[in-house]
């Protein structure tokens, strides 16, 4: 009986291993053909577009399908783009394989990964095989150090503890600082880290894990009972939700101040926004500013997808701009190799090259890949933005 | 005694182990399946037939393999349903990645380094089996299920809080809790949950196709074994395995550890082949992957394992083209499999087909006949 | 003062986990499965909920009833079209069909509803919380909801049981299947109607829990799921009252170990904790003790 049943295991699995093979096979012979088509640049993107940290991985999906979809109405007879985004389910490994998938279809920039801990093994793979790379969000030091072809769109984690408690020295003198950050997450650590080490003074610390991410009961207890009067919220909106609803159930109401995570905390839907009065964060970009670009742009998402586009999907529309402009200035034509693309693109932002976009009117990167380009202090009032 | 006693006792898993000729028989597959499918994607590397993406999954799937080999050692053999394989592999990853990183100027040779980092990573795996197999193997069931799931997402806790880096003279400096101070970027080795960072690879495709036939060789040799056989007499008949003085928590716990020492080898090997590694990564999705590929490959059955953990490691890539639709065709695929393989009804059916359109059934007589009549009452 | 807080917020959560618990141990106890497909039934009886009263503007309560029927039916049909193929089988080729439900739950959720996290409105919304002691003590509605609410279930439950005809044959096909049969026992029924009960329960579970935390994402189910089982075993997989118990305590001891020890170790805390018990008491707090028979 055993055996027979082995048998039957082994059609199954044949079976499958016919399917896989010819799925293998139709992905890599029509990435022969199409390579270097009739002037068209294939942009490859990398990042979770299932399993728990999806909603990053599809904004940055929306949100450059948009400027591809706008670069090539704008222009039919010029440089047309491809995207191309493929699912890393927030894994290295997954994210690796992504690459390859990419590479394998003949991808000539990668934009990516969405993530941090995916982005430094993948940075690794592009580096050893000259890819040129524009991540629009991940935002650790590992995915840009020791590679020469890997670019921040987005504001790297020391640098955005650093601007958060400069902020807060100079603003809150004399607050007690108390901080809830996310122990599993480079992001939320990685900006925890900075900020501690540039705040200098007593600060009352209190994680969470992604697993324990529900009940917050406790952090908030803690901080109340050492008066903690302004609260630092390192982490993404998703989990900052749940904290302001835990703190108003318990009458515990200090400054929160959040960083670039944050934004997008407005718009989930059901979110009574009450809660977020006072909310002060750093970020680079929100859908309500007056400038006329963040403007255009959160309408055009908004039509295009109905939701409002957070900070990912900003970062990721700059990307595809800037990516296009930058390319232009390489003389290169779209029949060029991913080397080539490489060496001429690091070229183009190691030079004078500047960037104007949503997130940033002015953006520039140095030679370790970082961006420059300045944040912006918001409060939330009335259910709005206001700058500071 | 015992011995004489064990091998008259009638039992399915025994008869096969007994019988000098399953034993080769088995072998000879499972090394046949490691050594061929070695050869076919080597050639299909090197001949520019198998792109990118697979070929960046040789060593994943010979981790996985080794992986399902490993579990089928405390599942199928010893009979324990274990939830927290990925804990002992997370063990391994980070030790390797730590003793990697220390050997770096040490010794300039990679494959040394590679081997001596996965001999401690083998002990240090082998010692958390130790410490989490002796309190608890005299649980039953789904209690020690539990258990090792409740281990697993423990030393996942752990490695959330351990760093480990080099300062400027290349001293190793550990740290609870908190980051270390006064170091740069380049000189962190394990920095809580990033994790692992800066690895230079080291692992290829051969080293891990020897690291497979290593576990390969060591779990078909225990199930051969004197002690395999007591393993399984005690899997099949507890009581009657007590009965003729057969130690029962000794077997167990030599299984358990040395499926945990193999898998931390496993481990270490897939730490060594990306650039960075995260302990999110080694979660309960992890654990219970493994022992899908076990189950799906059939529970004992060392080479089903393998060919399945080859399979469902790819199987999410070659899901791609369905793009947004990919993990829910995975899961439904995994579904179907599983109702395919192990349904009665439709195993019969599967039965039945196979006989008819099996080339070799003329080879073996008597089995060729028995599923022909199933088949002709099915039609 | 403190520590009543922690020990109320403690219980809230604890209240989830049992509720949760109660499903898991349920089907456990008649079809000697581990339907990790529980926690991902929560989070479908989560979204029903949602869209029920932000779109079709039922009220609340409503809402949860309209959650509670959808999950029977989703639980039945699981039961029917993944689980019951696989009866007699063996318990891990249906673990593993049921995880492989619990990805395609995921999955659909994800195609469905979207990944962007939504934030649940709270069925007891605008009410709360309560101030007790000067206000030193406060409590909010939705912790008194869960704690009531799991009590009030426990004992429909337990009356359930023990008093019913049906509820007699579920214990009769969970203490032996085939007896059970020979009794005239409809299997299939009871363990169908263990599914719909147990789904339905998942459906309040969801809506409790997304009340007491609100957000609500296609991978919400998973982690509570995971912290139910581990309730479930703690007081005896299998047991009624056990799953009650486990979840409580397991709730107290996590908020515990996040307020007086270390919020980085806590889930490592409440793991351990699972273990010492099981070494004292190998069945759980309040298991059955396995004879064997020779």
């Amino acid at each position: 009986m055993k055996k027979t049943f082995t048998k039957f295991a082994a059609v199954a699995m044949a079976c499958m291993m016919v399917f896989a093979m010819t799925a293998c096979g139709g992905g890599s012979s029509d990435s022969g053909s199409s390579e270097g088509g009739d002037n068209v640049l294939k942009l490859g993107g990398i990042g979770p577009t299932t399993g728990p940290a999806a909603l990053y991985g599809n904004a940055v999906k929306n949100g450059a399908q948009l400027a591809v979809d706008e670069i090539n109405a704008a222009n039919p007879d010029g440089l047309q783009l491809s995207w191309d985004m493929q699912d890393d389910e927030h894994d290295p490994e997954k994210s690796v394989n992504a690459y390859n998938k990419l590479v394998d279809d003949g991808m000539q920039i990668l934009i990516g990964s969405v993530t941090s801990t995916p982005g430094a093994a993948v940075a690794a793979e592009a580096d050893a095989n000259r890819t040129f790379a524009l991540t629009p969000s991940a935002s650790a030091p590992d995915v840009t150090e020791g590679h020469d072809n890997v670019f921040q769109l987005c504001f790297s984690d020391p640098n955005q503890g650093i601007a958060s408690a400069q902020y807060v020295k100079e603003n809150f003198k004399d607050a007690k600082v108390g901080v809830i950050y996310n122990n599993s997450d480079n992001y939320s650590s990685g900006i925890f880290n900075k900020f501690k080490a540039e705040y200098g003074g007593d600060i009352e610390e209190t994680t969470f894990t992604t697993d324990s991410a529900t009940n917050f009961d406790a952090q908030l207890t803690t901080l109340k009972n050492a008066n903690v009067d302004l609260v630092f919220l390192p982490i993404y909106y998703t989990e900052a939700s749940l904290i302001l609803d835990a703190a108003k159930k318990m009458d515990y109401a200090p400054k929160f101040f959040g960083c670039d995570g944050m934004d997008g905390i407005l718009d989930i839907e059901g979110f009574d926004t009450s809660l977020a009065e006072g909310l002060m964060l750093l970020t680079p970009y929100t859908p309500y500013s007056e400038d006329e670009k963040s403007k255009a742009f959160t309408e055009a998402y908004q039509a295009a997808y109905n939701e409002t586009p957070i900070q990912f999907a900003a970062d990721a529309y700059d990307c595809v701009y800037t990516i296009y402009d930058a390319f232009g200035k390489t003389g290169l034509d779209a029949s060029a190799s991913m080397d080539e693309i490489c060496e001429a693109m690091i070229g183009v932002f190691t030079g004078d090259f500047t960037a104007s976009g949503v997130t940033a009117e002015t953006m520039k990167w140095n030679a370790n890949g970082e961006v420059e380009k300045t944040p912006k202090v918001c409060e939330i009032k009335d259910g709005k933005y206001v700058e500071k | 005694m015992a011995d004489r006693i064990l091998k008259s006792i009638n039992t399915r898993g025994l008869k096969n182990a007994v019988r000098g000729s399953e034993y080769k028989k088995e072998a000879l597959i499972s090394y046949g399946i490691l050594i061929g499918g070695y050869i076919l994607l080597q050639l299909g590397a090197m001949t520019g037939l198998i792109g990118r993406n697979l070929q960046g999954q040789f060593v994943p799937i010979c981790v996985y393999v080794s992986l399902a080999i490993s579990l089928n050692l405390v599942v199928g053999i010893s009979g324990e349903l274990s939830l927290g394989h990925a804990g002992f592999m997370a063990v391994g990853a980070f030790t390797g990645a730590v003793v990697v990183r220390v050997l770096e100027n040490g010794i300039g040779f990679a494959p040394l380094r590679l081997l001596i980092a996965l001999l401690i990573s083998a002990a240090m795996a082998a010692l958390a089996g130790l410490i989490i197999g002796l309190p608890i193997l005299g649980l039953r069931g789904d209690y020690l299920a539990i258990v090792t799931l409740a281990f697993g997402e423990i030393i996942k806790n752990f490695m959330n809080v351990i760093y480990f880096a080099l300062d400027e003279n290349g001293h190793l400096k550990f740290a609870f809790n908190h980051e270390i101070e006064g170091i740069s970027n380049a000189g962190r080795v394990l920095t809580g949950p990033i994790g692992a960072t800066g690895v230079t690879k080291i692992a290829t495709f051969t080293y891990a196709a020897i690291l497979t036939a290593f576990t390969l060789f060591v779990v078909l040799n225990i199930k051969n074994s004197k002690q395999g056989r007591a393993i399984m007499a005690i899997r099949d008949n507890r009581i009657a395995g007590e009965s003729i003085g057969l130690n029962v928590k000794k077997y167990k716990l030599m299984a358990f550890v040395v499926s945990a020492s193999l898998a931390g080898m496993a481990g270490c090997m897939f730490g060594q082949n990306f650039s960075t590694l995260a302990p999110a990564k080694f979660n309960f999705n992890t654990s219970v992957l493994i022992l899908v590929f076990v189950v799906l490959g059939g529970i004992g059955n060392i080479w089903g394992g393998m060919i399945a953990a080859a399979l469902l490691t790819i199987l999410p890539e070659a899901l791609r083209q369905f793009s947004d639709y990919r993990m829910l065709a995975y899961s439904i695929v995994l579904i179907g499999v599983m109702i395919a393989t192990y349904n009665p009804t439709i195993k019969s059916r599967i039965s039945a087909f196979w006989n008819k359109v099996n080339p070799f059934k003329n080879k073996d007589k008597d089995k060729g006949k028995k599923p022909k009549k199933t088949g002709k009452e099915a039609a | 003062m403190n520590l009543l807080n922690s020990l109320i917020s403690g219980l809230s959560l604890g209240s989830v986990y049992a509720i949760i618990a109660l499903g898991y141990t349920m089907v456990y106890g008649i079809s000697k499965m581990l339907n990790f497909a529980h926690g991902d039934v929560i989070m479908v009886g989560g979204y029903i909920s949602f869209i029920m009263s932000m779109y079709v503007g039922m009220n609340g309560w409503l809402a949860l009833l309209v959650a509670m029927g959808a999950c029977t039916v989703l639980g039945i049909v699981i039961e029917r079209l993944a689980y019951r193929p696989l009866r007699g089988t063996g318990s891990l080729a249906v673990l593993i069909t049921a995880i492989g439900v619990s990805y395609f739950l995921q999955n659909m959720a994800l195609l469905i509803w979207g990944a962007n996290p939504r934030v649940f409105p709270s069925i007891l919304k605008g009410k709360g919380p309560y101030r007790f002691a000067g206000g030193e003590l406060i409590i909010s509605a939705e912790s008194i909801l869960t704690i009531v609410a799991i009590v009030v279930i426990m004992v429909v439950l337990t009356m359930f049981v023990n008093k019913t005809k049906a509820g007699k044959a579920m214990r009769a096909v969970s203490e032996d299947n085939g007896a059970a049969q020979l009794m005239g026992i409809n299997v299939n029924q009871s363990i169908s109607l263990t599914f719909a009960i147990g789904s339905a329960l998942a459906a309040v579970a969801g809506v409790l829990m997304c009340s007491a935390y609100p957000v609500l994402m296609p991978t919400t189910g998973a982690m509570p799921g995971i912290k139910a089982f581990t309730a479930a075993v703690f007081g005896g997989i299998g047991s009624i009252p056990g799953a009650m118990i486990g979840g409580l305590i397991l709730g107290v001891i996590e908020i515990f170990a996040k307020s007086y020890i270390s919020t980085e170790l806590s889930d490592a805390i409440v793991f351990a904790c699972l273990i010492i018990v099981l070494l004292v008491r190998p069945t759980g707090l309040l298991g059955k003790k396995i004879s064997e028979k020779v």
